[in-house]
């Protein structure tokens, strides 16, 4: 991971220029950005509001909106688990509080040793065949207590 | 002559396995040394049975599901390739009752086709839609589609013509066309089917508002939560480009249109049309004021064309076939088919197409078979997070706008989420209020605070803190939220949150002694 500012300035410049030219590219930059460094550093934001003519706050305030962006790294692993009503029906809720309990941490957490990130997720398109999960972008549909414990297991390793 | 085996890529068959599957499958084919290939497909929409493989005979398609990995080498034993017999036999897909009763518009080619097949694309009555536009005046485009009664398949259901003939006549040196495929609404997967499925038809859908318009530019919105529905819908717009269908002259003619798709980053609120031009724009998913309507004034303040990505994909079906053939089909102001996503707690969950009429009971107890836990059924929420929930006493609602409008409900985007009889109504009504309150813009305070104050408020009814009066404040506050928030997240939330209230009264009365003491 690349923290030194000079280094984040340097890439995030590049990526202001790869879409400089689409109209309304704050959001293009911003989902790049994330992908680059796992997250939106500050100097990332400093970067591109004097790239883009905004003022910081301007661009604290978009990044803050967003569910997606994170100030910080996740874990080396993000679990998310869909807490929407089609997964509810399915007694998803149950098995968010198991997921819980296995790894001792909050929705929006980290584990101690850096393993995994939980994240609630408001619908991932899989109501007909819920509860449902995404491990780092692998789909996970018909979820239950097994399948969550070979998760919890295989993030751990 | 080389066999073709069908495994699906649709993400609702790639969460069960379909990749594995589809793996296994090209194993044996080398193996083997036989002469067969793969092909990802869409999903046909018979969920329940995903990964469902179906393999290309001399008598027609036939289909195995649903198959797990480990089936695979059995169904090679069983000679699949040839149509032999295995438990995992499902017939020809078209006899399946599920897809025999539907009427299939929209999703004609989605489960049949290679999504990114042009070719198959063409062989399926492709494009057609799209070289009839071409011969036709931007006014009469625009005809068509208000003749045939389409209205917008978001929710809303305004008609998709009206707004075009906005963007028409609006004057404006730059208009563009943009998809809202920001499907949030728990319970709904067709925006996310059609785009995985049959991205050409949402494609030629938008190439033709363009026409119709004069817009020459376009984009998809698409949400973060759907990585796969991306990657297809880029390739696709690729591969429309690279066939000259997209670019400075569309299939040859002097219309110049392009498009690229643009990802959100987890804000339900973005669905809402204003809300999602400011995301498009760089800003704060805010929602705006109308006036000035989007048609008006929308993506950076040029009128824009901004529909439903169901709504887009039936519109070159329209073409081809005429406003009448497709104004034949539903009832009243609901004209044409719905694609109806069964979802939650059923035995059969999918996507069933059909003319609006169909009655809500027909759905959750004929075609839903109803639950999956196999106990009764309490309650059905339609249209998302922000539609009512329907006891059994109201299974008799024909699946119409006006019909559900009158019991206080809505048709939404279709999705019908089940619930059996363990399903507590007071917890759904105090989710309906959180999630209001974390996806909130915040821009307007019925929304903003009165989300908050209602899950207060449901849980003093929970810890039995004088009922009746908590009760009495939460209708003041659902009357409130209706009538002043700014979009349909605060204005619909009441939907919900009334309803269970309504139907379920029991679940709102004072607790056993025991679990209140807790």
């Amino acid at each position: 991971m690349q923290q030194d500012p000079s280094a984040i300035a340097e890439k995030v410049i590049e990526i202001v220029d790869q879409n400089r030219s689409r109209e309304g590219p704050l959001m293009p930059i911003l989902n790049d950005v994330q992908a680059e460094f796992g997250c939106v550093p500050a100097e990332a934001i400093r970067v591109i509001a004097s790239e883009l003519n905004f003022t910081r706050a301007e661009v604290h305030g978009v990044v803050s909106f967003y569910h997606d962006y994170r100030t910080h790294p996740a874990g080396r692993h993000v679990l998310k688990l869909c807490r929407a009503e089609a997964c509810q029906s399915m007694h998803g809720d149950s098995l968010a509080e198991r997921a819980r309990a296995l790894l001792g941490i909050d929705w929006h957490e980290t584990t101690p040793d850096g393993s995994v990130t939980l994240e609630p997720v408001f619908c991932l398109g899989l109501c007909a065949t819920s509860p449902s999960a995404m491990l780092d972008g692998r789909l996970i549909g018909r979820l239950d207590e097994a399948k969550l414990e070979r998760i919890v297991e295989e993030v751990r390793s | 002559m080389t066999v073709r085996i069908f495994v699906p890529a649709d993400s609702a068959a790639v969460a069960l396995d379909a990749d594995e599957v589809a793996a296994a499958i090209g194993k044996e084919i080398v193996t083997r040394n036989l002469d067969a290939t793969i092909v990802r497909n869409g999903s046909r929409g018979l969920l329940w049975l995903e990964p469902m493989v179906e393999v290309e005979t001399p008598g027609g398609r036939l289909a195995y599901g649903p198959v797990a990995p480990d089936d695979v080498a059995s169904l090679f034993e069983a000679d699949f390739l040839s149509g032999g017999s295995h438990r995992l036999s499902l017939g020809r897909p078209e006899d399946i009752p599920f897809l025999a009763r539907q009427t299939r518009l929209t999703f004609a080619r989605c489960g049949i086709t290679d999504p990114l097949s042009l070719e198959d694309y063409r062989a399926h009555d492709g494009l057609k839609g799209l070289q009839k536009a071409l011969q036709m005046t931007p006014a009469a485009i625009v005809e068509t589609v208000t003749n045939s009664g389409l209205r917008g398949r978001g929710g809303a259901g305004f008609p998709t013509g009206i707004k075009w003939k906005t963007v028409l006549d609006a004057a404006g040196p730059q208009k563009y066309i943009v998809c809202n495929a920001d499907e949030g609404d728990s319970g709904t997967f067709a925006d996310r089917m059609i785009m995985e499925g049959d991205p050409f038809v949402l494609i030629e859908g938008m190439a033709i508002a363009a026409i119709a318009t004069g817009a020459t530019r376009g984009y998809i919105y698409i949400r973060s939560e759907y990585p796969l529905a991306i990657a297809v819908m880029e390739q696709a717009i690729e591969v429309a480009r690279m066939a000259g269908i997209l670019g400075k002259s569309v299939l040859g003619s002097a219309h110049a249109f392009d498009m690229e798709v643009r990802v959100g980053a987890g804000a339900y609120v973005c669905g809402e049309e204003t809300a999602l031009l400011d995301s498009l724009e760089g800003k704060r998913g805010m929602v705006r004021a109308k006036p000035p309507l989007p048609a008006h004034q929308g993506f950076l303040g040029r009128p824009t064309v901004i529909n439903n990505v169901v709504s887009l994909a039936s519109v070159p079906v329209i073409l081809d076939k005429g406003a009448e053939f497709y104004r034949d089909f539903g009832l009243g102001r609901s004209r044409g088919t719905m694609p109806i996503q069964i979802a939650g707690n059923v035995r059969h969950g999918g996507l069933f197409e059909a003319a609006f009429g169909m009655t809500l009971g027909e759905l959750v107890d004929d075609i839903a078979g109803g639950t999956a836990s196999g106990r009764p059924v309490r309650a059905v929420q339609v249209g998302g997070p922000l539609g009512a929930y329907f006891p059994r006493a109201l299974f008799d609602t024909p699946f119409d706008y006006e019909a559900f409008a009158a019991r206080d409900g809505l048709v939404g985007h279709a999705g019908i989420v089940v619930f059996d009889d363990t399903v507590d109504m007071l917890h759904q009504a105090r989710f309906a209020m959180e999630f209001c309150a974390i996806e909130s813009c915040g821009k307007c305070t019925p929304c903003r605070v009165g989300s908050v104050r209602g899950v207060e408020v449901i849980d003093r009814i929970a810890k039995n803190v004088d009922i009746p009066a908590q009760i009495a404040v939460l209708e003041d506050l659902c009357n409130t939220m209706k009538y002043g928030s700014l979009c349909a997240l605060g204005g619909f939330v009441p939907y919900p949150v009334m309803s269970a209230l309504k139907h379920f009264p029991e679940d709102f009365r004072p607790t056993p002694a025991v679990q209140a003491a807790e």
